[in-house]
Parts: C-alpha cells; sequence; structure tokens
C-alpha cells in the first residue's frame, strides 16, 4: 500500500487483515488444503466478498463501489493482504469477470450473474486459457457463428477456479478477432478436469469447450472491442497477481527478520553478521521496488496511459523475479527448517512462484516489453 | 495548483525556445564539459527566473515547490542546461540552507543560483575511505581564525570550482564524531593545491587536493564548531537524493561526473546499430534494464513520500542510491553483451565508448558513498539491524588507531 493511503484505503487494509487473520489463518490454510476440493469454502467465500471485495471495480451505478476510480489501487491493497496470508479465494478471476461484466453494459441475465459475482453467491471463472507466448497468443478458445449463435471449441489450460465456477467468462477467437461470452458451467458440451496446482488452495482447471453452442445474447462484449477488454482484463490481472506477491514477499521478510534477530550462531545473532545484513539491504530493495512496481502499474493502468502495457510488464518481469529471489534467500537464511513441510515458507514460496510463472513469466514479459520498446 | 503549474509550463515553453540552446549530439560528455558555458547558462536561467525554482526567494531562488522542478527537467528536455551545477545547487546549496548563517546564506545561495559559484564537497580522504568520520585533515584555533592542514579526494571537478564544504578534525581528545568541524572554504588561493586524478579510462574528473597552513575566518564554520559530524550528514542526505535521482532542486537526474553505462533507450539504439535487435538475449537484456528505469519513478516517488510523511527514516534515500546503483550496473553489463567485440576493437571513426565507460563502471558503486556503504545504512538505519561492531565509538579519537595523513608524493 502506498505510504500516503487515503483513510479509506488504510481502514480497507486493516479491517481485510483482520478478516483473514481471524477466518483463514495459516492452519486453516493448510487444513482447506487438506479437505476443500475447490481450495476454499463457499461460505467463507460469501462472507469475505460481503466485505466488497469483488465490487471494487464495479461502478457504483452497477451496485459496485468504484466511486472515485481508485477501484484498482483497492483491489491490490486486498491483494496485498491476501498474500501476506497465502489465503484462499478466486479473488483474481472474480475481480477481472465482474470488471468485465459491468464494462458490458449487461443485459438482465448477465447483470444477474454480476451480481451474484459481486455478492460471492456465484464464482464466475475468467476463461482464457495459459499458452506459451502469453502475451501475444490468441485466446484458446474458438467461437464460429451456428444459426443466430456461436459455436464454441478448444481447451483451455489452468483456468483458476474453473472446476469450480458456476459461471465462465470466456474470451474466444472469432477468425481475427476476439469476443468474450458468458457461458454457465454445466453447459453441454463443457468439460472439466481439475490438474495439480502447486499454491496449496489457489485451484485451477483444464477446461474443454467441445462444440458448446450459445445464443447470441450470450455473447457479453463485441468483437469490435474484444481485444482492447482482453488487453485491459489482463493489465488488471496481472496487477492483481503482482500485488499478491508484494504481499506474501514482504511478511516473509518480516519472519524472517524476526528469526535472525532471535537466532544466535556463534554467540551473535543471525542478523549481526554483515553478509546476512547486506542480503536484507538487498530484500529489502526488491521489497520497496515491487511495491513501487505495483503501485507505478496500478496508476497506468487506472489512468489509461498510453504507457501502461509497459508498466504492466516491467511489474510482472521485476516482482515475478525478486519476489520469488526474496523468497528463495529468506528459505535459505532459515537453514534447514525452511524446506520442510512444517515451516510456513513453502505457501508462500508456492505463493510467488505461482504468480510469477502464470499470465505471462518475467521471460515473457521481457519479450513483450521489447516489442514495445519497438526492438 | 496543476493550473498554476500549466500556466507555469506555457511560459517556460515559450522562454526556454528563445532564449536556451537545443543540445545536440550526444547529451552528456562528462569531462570535456565546459564550466565556463555552464556558468553562463545559469545566468541565462537566472535571469529568466527559472534559476532555483525550490530555493527560498530571500536567497535568490523563485520559492516554489518540487512539482515546478518536475515540470521545468519535464519541459528542459532537449535543451543544454547548466548540469554542472547540480552538485552545488542540489548538494552545497541545500545543506548551506539547513546550517548557514544569515550571512552566509546571503553571500552564497545567489552566488550559485547567479552562475557565479561552483561548489563541491571535500570530505573523502585519502587516509580514510568510507570511514568518513575518521577524518584526519587538522583545523587548529589561531585567534579569530581557522588553520587547516589534511588532503582530501575524490572530488569533482574541484579544479574548476570556487568554493568548498571542508570537513576537518577540531577536536582530537573527544570520541570521533564529536571533534569534526566543516569549513567554507575558497579554492583558488595559497595553501591549496589541486591536482586532477587521471581515471583509468583516461579522463580527469576528480581532484586531490593538498591543504598547507590554509587559514579560514572563523565566521567561514558551517554550523558549529565541533558539529561539524551533523551536516555532513544532512550533506550526505543531499547526496542521497541527488544521487538517488530524488533531489528537488537539480537539472533532471543528471548526477555528478560522467555517466559510466549508456542508458537503457541508449541500449536500444546500441542494438539496433549492432544489427542485433531481432536476438532474444539481446532484447530481455534491454527489457530488464528498461524495466528498472521505469520502476525507478514510482519508486523514488513511494520513498519520498514515506520520507516526507515521516514513516520512513531520512535514510532511506538509501534505498534509492542503491537501486541507481544497480540499475548501472546492469546496464554497463548489458551494454557489453550487446555491444560485441566492438568493446574491444573499434573502427578510428568511432569513440568506443562502450569499452571505454565499462573502464568505469565500479566509479557507479563507489562514488557518493559506495555500494556496501548503502547496505549497511539500510540494514542498520532502516531495518534496525545491529550495528557494526566498532572499535572506536566512544573513545577519544587520538587514542584511536588511524592513519597518517597522506603525504605529497
Amino acid at each position: 500500500m502506498r505510504f500516503d493511503a487515503s483513510d479509506e484505503q488504510q481502514q480497507l487494509q486493516v479491517i481485510t487483515r483482520r478478516f483473514l487473520e481471524s477466518t483463514v489463518p495459516l492452519p486453516t490454510v493448510r487444513l482447506l488444503a487438506e479437505k476443500a476440493p475447490a481450495g476454499f469454502d463457499r461460505d467463507w467465500w460469501r462472507q469475505a466478498a460481503g466485505l466488497g471485495w469483488v465490487s471494487l471495480l464495479v461502478p457504483e451505478a452497477l451496485g459496485g463501489s468504484d466511486a472515485a476510480g481508485s477501484g484498482l489501487a483497492d483491489v491490490a491493497i486486498v491483494a496485498e493482504e491476501r498474500g501476506r496470508l497465502v489465503s484462499p479465494g478466486p479473488l483474481l478471476p472474480s475481480c477481472v469477470a465482474a470488471w468485465t461484466l459491468a464494462e458490458a453494459q449487461p443485459n438482465a441475465s448477465a447483470r444477474s450473474v454480476l451480481d451474484a459475482t459481486v455478492s460471492g453467491e456465484t464464482i464466475c471463472a475468467w476463461v482464457l486459457g495459459e499458452r506459451h507466448s502469453w502475451l501475444d497468443a490468441p485466446p484458446a478458445v474458438r467461437a464460429v457463428t451456428r444459426g443466430s449463435g456461436l459455436e464454441l471449441s478448444g481447451l483451455a489450460r489452468a483456468v483458476e477456479s474453473g472446476a469450480d465456477a458456476d459461471h465462465l467468462l470466456v474470451a474466444v477467437q472469432m477468425v481475427d478477432r476476439v469476443a468474450h461470452v458468458l457461458v454457465p458451467a454445466d453447459s453441454a458440451g463443457v468439460y472439466r478436469e481439475r490438474v495439480g496446482s502447486l499454491d496449496l488452495v489457489r485451484r485451477h482447471a483444464d477446461l474443454r469447450f467441445d462444440g458448446v453452442v450459445v445464443a447470441d445474447d450470450a455473447v457479453v462484449i463485441a468483437p469490435d472491442r474484444g481485444r482492447s477488454v482482453l488487453h485491459q482484463q489482463t493489465a488488471i490481472a496481472t496487477v492483481i497477481q503482482c500485488a499478491e506477491m508484494t504481499g506474501a514477499a514482504g511478511r516473509v521478510l518480516e519472519l524472517t527478520l524476526e528469526y535472525a534477530g532471535a537466532r544466535h550462531s556463534f554467540g551473535r545473532p543471525l542478523a549481526s553478521y554483515q553478509v546476512l545484513k547486506h542480503r536484507f539491504a538487498d530484500m529489502k530493495l526488491w521489497l520497496e521496488a515491487s511495491l513501487a512496481a505495483v503501485e507505478g502499474a496500478v496508476k497506468a493502468v487506472a489512468r489509461g496511459d498510453a504507457g501502461a502495457a509497459e508498466a504492466v510488464s516491467a511489474a510482472k518481469l521485476y516482482v515475478g523475479r525478486r519476489s520469488t529471489d526474496l523468497v528463495q534467500d529468506c528459505i535459505q537464511i532459515h537453514g534447514g527448517m525452511g524446506v520442510t513441510w512444517e515451516h510456513d515458507l513453502h505457501l508462500y514460496l508456492r505463493r510467488v512462484t505461482t504468480g510469477r510463472q502464470l499470465m505471462g513469466s518475467p521471460a515473457d514479459h521481457a519479450l513483450h516489453l521489447a516489442s514495445l520498446l519497438g526492438l | 495548483m496543476p493550473q498554476e503549474i500549466e500556466a507555469f509550463r506555457t511560459e517556460l515553453r515559450a522562454w526556454l525556445a528563445a532564449h536556451m540552446p537545443r543540445e545536440d549530439g550526444p547529451a552528456r560528455t562528462g569531462a570535456d564539459r565546459d564550466p565556463a558555458r555552464h556558468r553562463d547558462l545559469q545566468r541565462t536561467l537566472f535571469d529568466g527566473g527559472f534559476a532555483g525554482l525550490t530555493y527560498p526567494a530571500d536567497y535568490g531562488g523563485q520559492g516554489r515547490t518540487a512539482a515546478f522542478q518536475d515540470a521545468f527537467n519535464e519541459e528542459a528536455l532537449g535543451y543544454e542546461l547548466p548540469t554542472l551545477f547540480n552538485v552545488s545547487l542540489g548538494i552545497l546549496g541545500p545543506t548551506i540552507l539547513d546550517f548557514g548563517t544569515e550571512e552566509q546564506k546571503r553571500r552564497h545561495l545567489p552566488a550559485i543560483l547567479r552562475g557565479d559559484e561552483l561548489w563541491v564537497q571535500l570530505l573523502s580522504e585519502p587516509a580514510g575511505g568510507s570511514d568518513l568520520a575518521g577524518c584526519v585533515t587538522r583545523a587548529t584555533r589561531d585567534g579569530d581564525q581557522w588553520v587547516l592542514n589534511g588532503s582530501k579526494i575524490w572530488s569533482t571537478g574541484a579544479h574548476y570550482s570556487d568554493y568548498a564544504l571542508c570537513l576537518a578534525r577540531s577536536n582530537w581528545s573527544v570520541p570521533k564524531h564529536a571533534g569534526l568541524t566543516m569549513c567554507i572554504v575558497k579554492l583558488d588561493q595559497a595553501g591549496i593545491d589541486i591536482e586532477p586524478i587521471t581515471q583509468a579510462n583516461g579522463e580527469a574528473e576528480f581532484c586531490q587536493e593538498f591543504i598547507t597552513d590554509l587559514a579560514i575566518d572563523a565566521a567561514d564554520v558551517l554550523g558549529e564548531v565541533n558539529a561539524g559530524w551533523q551536516v555532513a550528514s544532512r550533506l550526505l542526505y543531499h547526496e542521497r537524493n541527488l544521487a538517488g535521482a530524488a533531489s528537488s532542486f537539480t537539472y533532471g537526474f543528471v548526477a555528478e561526473g560522467t555517466p559510466v553505462a549508456p542508458t537503457p533507450l541508449e541500449l536500444v539504439e546500441l542494438a539496433r546499430a549492432g544489427g542485433t535487435a531481432r536476438d532474444a538475449g539481446v532484447r530481455a537484456l534491454v527489457a530488464e534494464a528498461y524495466a528498472l528505469d521505469l520502476i525507478q519513478v514510482p519508486l523514488v516517488e513511494r520513498i519520498s513520500t514515506g520520507i516526507a510523511a515521516g514513516v520512513l527514516q531520512p535514510t532511506s534515500g538509501s534505498l534509492l542510491r542503491l537501486f541507481e546503483i544497480t540499475k548501472v550496473l546492469q546496464c554497463s553489463n548489458a551494454s557489453v553483451e550487446i555491444a560485441g567485440p566492438t568493446v574491444a576493437v573499434w573502427p578510428e571513426s568511432s569513440s568506443g565508448s562502450v569499452g571505454g565507460q565499462y573502464l568505469m563502471r565500479q566509479g557507479a558503486a563507489l562514488a557518493g558513498g559506495s555500494i556496501e556503504m548503502q547496505r549497511n545504512i539500510i540494514s542498520e538505519r532502516v531495518l534496525g539491524l545491529p550495528r557494526e561492531p566498532a572499535p572506536d565509538i566512544g573513545v577519544p579519537f587520538d587514542s584511536v588507531p588511524h592513519n597518517a595523513p597522506a603525504a605529497r608524493a
């Protein structure tokens, strides 16, 4: 969070942290990992959504809370807090779906999905599909005209909460354009299969669309602006992902500073050794620069700056690399305990590695940034 | 406020076009920068009412907020600016503002803003290295005067500068931080010899000074006698801001000395010129450097906001300094990867600048406090980790083992 955050934002941070600490402390996260196939509890998610998390990118006129246009900064605060406690729940897909449905000037049925997503009654997954060279590849699902509607085919890999969603917001390739279609998850021809996930509670699934037929009113964003909406979705999702990584990295650095201050070796605290102090200095810089990168991206995306895509890719490149570097270094400083199941560090490493690798790895974003530079 | 700034920009644009020369060719050429030209440019800005935008009006400035200097720096891109004054304006001037007597401020600040006085700091010593408070230049009281003896080093451009702040030891029987005094020294006079130091790349931007029985008036002490460390600490704070691209007193982000690495955008040109722009490895190197450039802007904003709000210690400026060093090192490494054999051998017609810059790479991690000192400051003062054991803390300086003052070769 910014050092000059508004009173409302500071309050949002405090409320979010208290809620997460009291409802999903780390032992609960471990229990969910073991017992809950979705990685979260639906009643809990309704409570979480009740705090307004999913409403932050939805304008007030559509029942949301994005009054001052500070919505993305607010979502980033929630995401950072979730990273601190490696929290469960489909925040990212819900926020992207809610933003898109609001952007769509929804008809009655889309509006009811929007309302139910905001209140947490419904889970709406964001279906784009993980691909290699993520930023340039077309959506994984194709659509062709069939009668007055569309027929969807293709395999979308690694869709967050894909197996547990009630609705699917699908980005589809239509010849050389992109549209966005809202599909009930139980439609005929939709096949969902859970896949292995490194994160203990953020769960993913492969979704196969095998000739799924939808009526034309299922198209919420028409092909004329489908690609610009896709870019904005990607920017929002990347910012949320990066903010979550900074929260996780920040918490790990706190824990490791405490540990190194208390742990003695050769008669002195670990934290008094210059070789470790200098590593802590580097890690502090990585963290502050990561937080700044998110702030820069939030600002650029919210204002629709010409350089927004650059700011987002720079953030993903830097935060992706540095948050995993930081957590691995902190594991090293913890010694052997750092690589045990018992210690919570691996929960954080799982979360930041997931964030780093999905929606474009740092290497992908580096090449994308080079293209934006005209190379 | 935004309206005022817009009006300022409009006026400034017209004025710049009418009065300031456009930059032609490479923007920053370092040691061959001509001080006389920079003095003229500074004078032109002063006469136009655009010098010292953030300095108080009482001392020749414009009394504006940092936002105006930022606006100036944006509008002035592409114009030739008196960047040789950045050290005077960004480090020495602000320190005089913080500690100067009314007389000292009135005497020197307008002179800097007018382009009449270039300043330099005389802090490091040949005998000292990073241990600045272990200074052994001697200040001896003699009636209304102080007499200085010793040697200083790594002063940028002392040979063409007019005045300096010089840190000297005035009391040897107290612990090291408690016996220092900061003196205002006129450079062009008997008793002080200034010799440029030839660097590894053949240029000479830094100097060594040999000070012999140099007498200064007691009125030329800045701050209190024996409280020179407080003055030096504040000076270093301003220096970190300048070197961390966070100063609100200076022209853009051009810090001390010649750049020792290409900027990320210059890397793009280097890749194009070398025909390697399609190579994925080269593209990644350029992008990684460019990402640091992009992130530096919100980082400066974040840390400056935190310091201003009192949430962060002023020493957090070291984070910005460390980031800048990291960026320069990364750009330097990327440049030699991209430039290939032309780093080592080049046609007569070209200047071979990548190789020449690479020779001075570590200068970026040494000047203005080494990267190791920045990491000490961050770990101890920002994160609050235990201080390094120091046998000289609390011990009278004359009973601490220290190096002898450097004798002249």
